[in-house]
């Protein structure tokens, strides 16, 4: 998602700050060359028309993964723990931006519930910090190969969606963010045990490059699922998508 | 064929010997030699879709390897296929259905024919130094559709090592839902990390099955058109 570690002083200026952009920017055109290549390596002799069908095809085999994931996916089954010793230390950051891009939690931050739910009432973190809370030591896996291990706690998803009232037939939990970012989940994987609303990172209250005020944490989906500074939470029956996902992540990212 | 008519009562198994070579080199046998090919038609069809998904799948793996580099190099643009890790990904998780159907094809056909029996399973040590011995000094006679002791290993290698990096593949794609075959890798890095290896060995193997055809181009034509196995009389 984004480089390798980049040095905590600030920089004095450009190159970085309109790296993020361009890599948006550019994400897309990127997709369609890069499907038009494996067009050429797998069709050699057709034309270049056949990229719109291989992208299709491409598009119809991650749907095809995503159901395929679901039927593997276990409400039961747990990621696997460690002991606090192995946390990874130090941390990597990690987002679609660099450290020092990260922003602060607004003033008049609240959590906002919308969708199939019955109690639309927002959340303080006071609030949030007075329902049961599940701590868990558990490998973070990027989608780009790498892992560390981490410790976090808060709510776990299925207590805060009971407690909203939240229609749990719904297909999908959907995650915004102040900071631009966005992703959802099946609610089978919502429900998960392991699947909390973190407000602690290693023993302390989130700050802003770990997600503060509240992140989501599934250690069953890879890492970018695991969004960061949310400030809104939805459930509905209508595909969300999210910021990696309408660029040509898979969807499910099941661990 | 008069050595039949005075069978060697001294020597009977000698005998039997001399008679089977006989009837090998027979006209009439030599007939029903010529109709089998080097290369039935299953074997092709599922050896070019295999080529083609392995490639396939080496390429979009290194466009997802490049995200995250563990060893000290990258992949050139060129040897990578999605451009990006999304289109990577996408490629990596829709041809490895194609990959695995044609695995699973093989693997039937192999033990269910007998294939990898009588053509695929290594000899012992000796052979396979002999064979390897003779072909690097030029003396390995290539009689299609027969494979010496050398081939026998490397072709034997190759499935194994495919058949590692799926189930390895597997392992790192669903660390969680496959937990205990993870586990059987010795974690997700460590399966990471074969799954590279298992790869490179593919890499080059490849390289060295491609060389070989080049200087045996009849045997492209056997696996693309087919061609009459040729009678085995030779070192075996």
């Amino acid at each position: 998602m984004t480089r390798p570690d980049t040095p905590r002083v600030k920089p004095a200026v450009t190159a970085d700050e309109i790296r993020p952009e361009l890599i948006r920017l550019g994400r897309r055109g990127m997709l369609a060359r890069g499907l038009s290549l494996g067009a050429l390596a797998l069709l050699t002799g057709c034309d270049l028309s056949t990229h719109s069908g291989v992208d299709a095809a491409l598009w119809t085999m991650l749907r095809f993964n995503d159901r395929v994931q679901a039927a593997l996916f276990s409400r039961t089954r747990l990621a696997q723990t460690y002991p606090i010793s192995a946390v990874t230390n130090p941390f990597r950051f990690n987002a679609y931006y660099a450290d020092w891009q990260v922003r602060e939690t607004p003033a008049d931050w609240h959590l906002d519930v919308s969708g199939l739910i019955a109690d639309k009432a927002p959340w303080t973190i006071d609030k949030m910090r007075a329902l049961p809370q599940r701590a868990q030591v558990t490998r973070h896996i990027c989608i780009e190969g790498w892992s560390q291990i981490g410790q976090w706690s808060g709510v776990p998803l299925h207590v805060f969606l009971q407690r909203v009232g939240a229609d749990l037939k719904a297909r999908y939990v959907s995650f915004k963010c102040f900071d631009g970012y966005s992703t959802s989940i099946d609610m089978p994987s919502a429900l998960h045990p392991q699947t909390i609303l973190a407000l602690d990172f290693l023993g302390k209250p989130l700050t802003s490059e770990w997600g503060a005020p509240v992140r989501l944490r599934i250690p069953t989906k890879l890492g970018f699922k695991s969004a960061k500074n949310i400030n809104a939470i939805s459930v509905t029956n209508t595909y969300p998508g999210g910021y990696w996902e309408d660029q040509g992540y898979n969807w499910f990212s099941g661990s | 064929m008069p050595d039949l008519a005075v069978p060697d009562m001294a020597m009977p198994e000698l005998a039997m010997d001399s008679r089977h070579a006989t009837m090998v080199r027979g006209p009439c046998v030599h007939d029903e030699r010529a109709a089998r090919l080097a290369h039935p038609l299953p074997i092709r069809v599922m050896h070019w879709i295999g080529a083609a998904s392995v490639i396939c799948m080496m390429l979009s793996g290194g466009a997802i390897y490049n995200a995250s580099p563990s060893l000290p190099f990258t992949f050139p643009r060129w040897m990578t296929l999605g451009g990006w890790l999304a289109g990577g990904i996408a490629w990596h998780i829709s041809v490895m259905w194609i990959l695995f159907a044609d695995g699973i094809a093989y693997l039937l056909y192999g033990f269910s024919t007998g294939h990898f029996r009588q053509d695929i399973r290594p000899p012992g040590p000796r052979a396979v130094i002999r064979d390897l011995v003779a072909a690097l000094t030029g003396r390995l006679s290539h009689r299609m559709g027969h494979y010496n002791a050398v081939q026998r290993l490397l072709y034997a290698g190759v499935i194994v090592v495919i058949c590692l990096a799926v189930a390895t593949g597997l392992s790192i794609w669903k660390p969680v839902q496959l937990g205990w075959l993870t586990d059987l890798f010795g974690g997700y890095q460590v399966a990471r990390f074969i799954h590279l290896a298992a790869m490179i060995c593919i890499a080059l193997f490849i390289i060295v099955h491609l060389v070989l055809v080049m200087i045996f181009p009849r045997t492209l034509v056997a696996m693309v058109a087919g061609a009459p196995a040729e009678p085995n009389d030779g070192v075996r």
